[in-house]
């Protein structure tokens, strides 16, 4: 494949649920090793967009192509096209009845049809990765907010993933675990992980993004490198956006 | 008092007895080892099929709990037993007895586990579907296990129930512990046997009832 062709390329998106239209025609494309960041007030759509990517929700109209394959097509296969998708969630969606390790292993064992050895070594490396190599057998009401996220994001990341979709991922989190699951984050974008993250986290958008776009009922209004966006944003819209949430 | 004693607790009779009530027992403890497991898996793909969400499907579900949560067991028994001969259908008294009872039984059991089903968060369902797991996949490891837990004490209780409604089955002769106790009552003219199965019963069950409560303290200090 191409180098430079997308691995999410949206065209023309369009989302109703009964009368109310979320998604107005999105386009975006994501290209390899990209880190882009969604921002944009409550109900815009940006949760909605990105289920709609992995058919959590399903598009009203428009086309989404995932790593080259067509996600809205009948005849594609979703559940090994969802393996190539991470997706980390707001409230981590941790298994409480398995250990850390069980669920991570559970998708490499049932979906990957990993034999257990193998999908423990994997998912013990993956645990590794997000560092709570010690924390394999703990299961997630022993484990902190911000650890629950990390098992969740080794959880996505163990298989192997093309992109990863973030919604919202410290929004949950007390302060003071934020840090640990960004951390974790500027990990995975450093070994080249491409990523879709929603999040009001502005400090780490401005260091760590490499496009911000910038959505509001249901559009993409703007979209720019993270120095234009929040020092020189186009539209008043953006503006007072960005306004309401520095000003916290 | 020594007339009572002799009346409801006599050591003769009970020795002369003692291994009718134990084929009773027996009897008893086979319908419950094949109702028991037979209504749960039943009542298990009853609330699965509801979950498909699938309009027609559910309306099936719906019409299959409903009716035989109203149809009282011994009506149902009794036309199994005894009317399903009228059409040609030659059904082993055995076989009689366990189909009317997880019939009735898994209805409950259906119910019981829908609930449990539409108590797990959807976010269960989306964390498990977005890692490429199937519909039955995320039943079966990531669904059904929190949910049989959340209503560990609903299966219990109906479970009792199950055995109970097994002394139904004296009334088509099947030789359980009540028709083998009353057997035994008719022999001897002496209700002792009768006590001793309540007795047995007793036992039976009360492990099963001890065991709920416990359960229903847990899940109450687990909020
Ligand atoms: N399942 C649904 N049924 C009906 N309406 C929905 C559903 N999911 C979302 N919506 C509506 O779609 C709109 C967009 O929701 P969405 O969750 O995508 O917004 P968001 O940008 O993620 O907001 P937030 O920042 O609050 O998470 C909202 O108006 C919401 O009420
Ligand atoms: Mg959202």
């Amino acid at each position: 494949m191409d180098k430079k062709s997308p691995i999410l390329d949206v065209q023309g998106l369009r989302k109703s649920f009964g009368g109310l239209e979320v998604l107005k025609g999105i386009d975006l494309a994501v290209h390899p090793q990209e880190l882009v960041f969604i921002i944009g007030p409550s109900g815009s759509g940006k949760s909605t967009l990105l289920r709609c990517c992995n058919r959590l929700e399903e598009a009203t109209s428009g086309s989404i192509w995932v790593d080259g394959v067509d996600v809205l097509s009948r005849s594609t296969d979703i559940n090994r096209l969802r393996q190539r998708i991470g997706m980390v969630f707001q409230s981590f969606n941790l298994y409480p009845h398995m250990t850390a390790l069980g669920n991570v292993t559970l998708a490499l064992r049932k979906v990957l049809k990993l034999k257990r050895d193998e999908a423990d070594r994997r998912g013990r490396a993956a645990l590794d990765d997000v560092g709570l190599r010690d924390k394999v057998d703990a299961y997630p009401y022993q484990l902190s907010g911000g650890q629950q996220q990390r098992v969740a994001i080794a959880r996505a990341l163990a298989l192997e993933p093309k992109i990863m979709l973030f919604d919202e991922p410290t929004s949950a989190l007390d302060p003071e675990l934020v840090g640990g699951v960004l951390n974790v984050m500027r990990a995975m974008r450093k070994s080249g992980m491409t990523m879709v993250v929603v999040s009001h986290e502005m400090r780490f958008a401005r260091e760590a993004a490499d496009r911000v776009i910038f959505m509001d009922q249901g559009e993409i209004v703007e979209e720019g490198r993270p120095a234009e966006i929040f020092g020189n944003a186009k539209h008043q819209r953006t503006r007072t956006f960005l306004q309401n949430v520095l000003a916290g | 008092m020594d007339l009572i004693v002799e009346t409801f607790f006599n050591l003769d009779v009970l020795r002369e007895m003692y291994p009718f009530l134990l084929d009773g027992l027996w009897m008893t403890l086979q319908l419950c080892i094949v109702i028991v497991p037979c209504g749960i898996v039943a009542g298990l793909c009853v609330a699965i099929l509801f979950s498909f969400r699938f309009r027609p499907l559910s309306w099936l579900v719906i019409v299959y709990v409903d009716f035989f949560r109203s149809f009282p067991p011994l009506v149902l028994l009794i036309f199994i037993y005894y009317g399903l001969p009228f059409v040609g259908v030659d059904i082993p008294d055995f076989a009689a007895v366990v189909l009317a009872l997880t019939l009735n039984t898994s209805s409950y059991y259906g119910e019981i586990f829908r609930a449990g089903i539409e108590s797990i968060p959807r976010g269960q369902w989306e964390a498990a579907r977005s890692t490429g797991l199937g519909f039955l996949q995320t039943m079966r490891y990531v669904i059904v296990p929190q949910a049989a837990r959340n209503v560990a004490p609903d299966l219990t209780s109906n479970t009792l129930e199950v055995i109970k409604v097994t002394s139904l089955a004296s009334v088509v002769a099947m030789p359980e512990l009540l028709r083998l106790a009353r057997v035994a009552q008719g022999l001897t003219y002496n209700p002792t046997p009768l006590i001793a199965a309540a007795a047995i019963y007793f036992v039976l069950l009360w492990p099963l009832v001890r065991l709920l409560s416990r359960m229903e303290r847990r899940m109450i200090a687990g909020r």
